[in-house]
């Protein structure tokens, strides 16, 4: 599904490196879960998939299903099926929820050659996933992220997930600033989603969102690479010893 | 000093020697005779608006005061539909000239209304009291050359009282079907106390206008005012609108700019009576070097525990220019004056600009004023969330144009006519409905 080769990545506007030769590989229908020290670079790799400004691609390569990821814009990116669900999701005064959602699905279906979905069905597709994550009716008319909690703004973004279905989602640090319920809401959520023909890229910084959701393969990430690749249990060591024993193994 | 105050009257009677001979003061009674003839002699007092005014500033005149408009292209949208599906009396204009086949009926319950053509040959008693009065009073403290032309020599226009409450909103429509039309228009109101009326003014009202609306709110009266100025190119507009308020009394306008190559609206209010609300409102799409478009706002508050309250959003693109000049001034004894001004422009590149000059002078001492103005570009973090969602550049882009002036459009009292602004300006961005 997702192969990404060698990535090197800098800041446009400076001198500093900060992916440094990257592979990393997520087969189609699995759950992948990356670890690692604050700044090592997970956001970064996750903005640079779905095209954010700001970064210098100089090295490697990143394919979606063979799409090549780094020369689409960031909407193709979304229509082809990635998702990133947002470490600090964005406020948008004055567009409401529901009209975003709307926009955003109807634009993918428009570039992938679909038909729009009507207002009807819309609205009672999106009423029906909003009501497994407790999201209200409230919360769909307000502007996006407008106000939110932190954990509403979490669940909005499986919401939006939800609805647009992508094949190719990307979780950064979904469980942080969620209390056990609402940890417990997103992990169904994610986890109904769970299926054959899509894979799930999940950063986190806990054990514990991993026994909700649980992993195929488990990466360790530090200084823009991956340094070590294991099982669930790899999530077990980081959780009890911390990150010294590795960063140390790879120094 | 004296010199050049000299030469700058000499400047103003010249562009004024230069503008006066295609005018001519059309037939009329006794009364509106005498009213032009009194606002025929301001004018010749103060000469016409020249690019070194101070109040011209960020605006060239010019283009009000040459002889003859330039020729303005005529458009295939000029924006008569903004109110579609919305029960209105209305009453159409083409380039100027009253179209009464268009037109309903002039009646309408709660109202009275009839062409300020038929009023000059009567004697109605309010009309003579307002016509060209409000003007006169908003000559100072600054003058207006352009609003006492335009009482001088207006060839048309409403006259309208309200009794009670009006039925329904009176919808002016302007149409134009000449490029060359120079038109000059002027609406006198008077909301009687208690009564209330809504007036929508839709279109561009010639390849040249001059437009007066002269209002009185009486006493608990409440006058509405939506409009749309005419998605109209190449058309140049100058609109004044004069408005004394009564206690206890509201009015509300609203206007919706969308393009046009140069406006200029002047609202000009004086809140007379305790307890009066006074709100102003603008929302510009500005699309082009050519475009200019400026607000200009004087609000005098002359009384106890009036608020008065001004949101105007411009959004300015491709080297389009908006200026916002808005005055509030709070007189001696105006205690517990609520006053608010915010303009803000949304700058989509480099080239477009927005000039602001906020002003507040008081002489209360018990008063809550503020004043804003911010200038800025699309939110980057915004935009790159929702592409990241697959909504593509432009559309987030509009997305986000809506919602800026719907914070001015949100002003708009009804909720059926606040729906139809916002519908329109969704359809010129090509965005969907709300669900
Ligand atoms: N736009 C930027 N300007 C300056 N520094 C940046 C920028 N983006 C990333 N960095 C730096 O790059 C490094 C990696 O940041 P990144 O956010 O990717 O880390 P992370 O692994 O997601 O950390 P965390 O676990 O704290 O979320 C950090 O040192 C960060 O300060
Ligand atoms: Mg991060």
């Amino acid at each position: 599904m997702l192969e990404i080769k060698n990535l090197h990545v800098k800041l446009e506007d400076e001198d500093k490196q900060i992916l440094k030769g990257l592979d990393l590989t997520v087969e189609t229908g699995k759950v992948h879960a990356i670890m690692g020290p604050n700044g090592s670079g997970k956001s970064t790799l996750s903005y640079v998939l779905s095209g954010r400004d700001g970064y210098e691609v100089t090295e490697g390569s990143a394919t979606m299903d063979g799409f090549d990821l780094l020369e689409a814009e960031t909407e193709e990116r979304a229509a082809e099926g990635l998702f990133l669900a947002f470490q600090y999701p964005v406020e948008i005064p004055g567009v409401s929820n529901m009209t975003f959602l709307r926009t955003a699905l109807n634009a993918q279906r428009k570039a992938r050659g679909e038909e729009e979905m009507s207002a009807t069905d819309f609205l009672k597709m999106v009423r029906e996933k909003a009501k497994t994550l407790k999201i209200d009716g409230d919360m769909l008319k307000r502007p996006v992220n407008m106000g939110f909690s932190g954990g509403e703004k979490k669940r909005n973004e499986i919401l939006q997930m939800a609805v647009l279905e992508p094949k190719m989602c990307i979780l950064d640090e979904t469980d942080s600033g969620l209390d056990v319920d609402a940890m417990k809401l997103v992990s169904d959520g994610v986890n109904a989603l769970r299926s054959e023909g899509r894979s799930f890229l999940v950063i986190t910084h806990y054990q514990r969102l991993l026994d909700h959701i649980v992993p195929d393969v488990v990466h360790i990430m530090a200084n823009g690479r991956i340094i070590k690749t294991g099982g669930p249990e790899l999530a077990l060591e980081v959780e009890k010893n911390g990150y010294a024993d590795l960063l140390a193994e790879n120094a | 000093m004296a010199i050049k105050r000299a030469q700058l009257k000499q400047q103003k009677q010249d562009a004024l020697a230069a503008r006066q001979p295609v005018l001519s003061m059309p037939e009329g009674g006794e009364w509106i005779t005498a009213a032009r003839k009194d606002a025929a002699g301001r004018l010749d007092a103060m000469g016409l608006p020249i690019r070194r005014d101070e109040y011209w500033k960020y605006t060239r005149p010019d283009a009000f005061t040459s002889a003859a408009p330039e020729a303005a292209a005529l458009a295939d949208d000029a924006g008569a539909q903004v109110f579609e599906g919305v029960d209105v009396l209305t009453v159409v204009f083409r380039d100027g000239a009253f179209d009464a086949d268009a037109s309903d009926a002039l009646a309408l319950d709660g109202v009275e209304i009839s062409r300020l053509a038929d009023a000059a040959q009567a004697d109605i008693h309010w009309a003579k009291d307002i016509y060209g009065a409000l003007e006169t009073a908003g000559q100072d403290p600054v003058e207006r050359p352009l609003a006492a032309l335009n009482t001088a020599y207006a060839t048309d226009g409403l006259v309208i009282r309200a009794t009670g409450a009006a039925a329904k909103p009176i919808h002016v429509v302007y149409e134009r079907s000449s490029d060359t039309s120079d038109v000059v228009l002027h609406h006198v109101i008077k909301v009687e106390e208690g009564a209330s009326v809504t007036l929508l003014e839709t279109g561009a009202a010639g390849a040249r206008a001059n437009t007066v609306t002269e209002v009185t709110v009486a006493d608990t009266a409440a006058f509405h005012h939506v409009r749309s100025q005419g998605r109209d190119q190449e058309r140049q507009l100058l609109t004044h609108m004069f408005a004394r308020l009564g206690s206890e009394s509201t009015f509300k306008s609203f206007t919706l700019t969308p393009n046009g190559k140069m406006t200029r609206n002047e609202c000009i209010m004086e809140l007379t009576g305790d307890d009066a609300i006074a709100h102003v409102a603008g929302a510009l799409m500005a699309d082009g070097k050519d475009v200019h478009q400026d607000d200009t706002i004087f609000i005098t508050h002359d009384a106890v525990n009036c608020e008065s309250r001004q949101v105007f959003k411009k959004v300015l693109s491709n080297g389009a220019t908006g200026v916002f000049q808005g005055k509030i001034l709070v007189k001696q004894g105006a205690q517990k004056t609520d006053g608010y001004q915010i303009s803000q422009s949304l700058l989509l590149d480099e080239d477009s600009q927005f000039l602001a000059k906020p002003e507040l002078e008081i002489y209360a001492d018990d008063v809550a004023c503020s004043h804003g103005s911010t200038s800025g570009a699309i939110d980057e973090d915004a935009l790159y969330y929702l592409r990241a969602r697959g909504i593509p550049h432009r559309k987030a882009q509009d997305l986000m144009v809506l919602a800026f002036l719907a914070e001015a459009v949100d002003e708009i009292e009804s909720e059926e006519l606040r729906e139809a602004i916002l519908r329109r300006i969704r359809l010129w961005l090509d965005l969907e409905d709300d669900l």
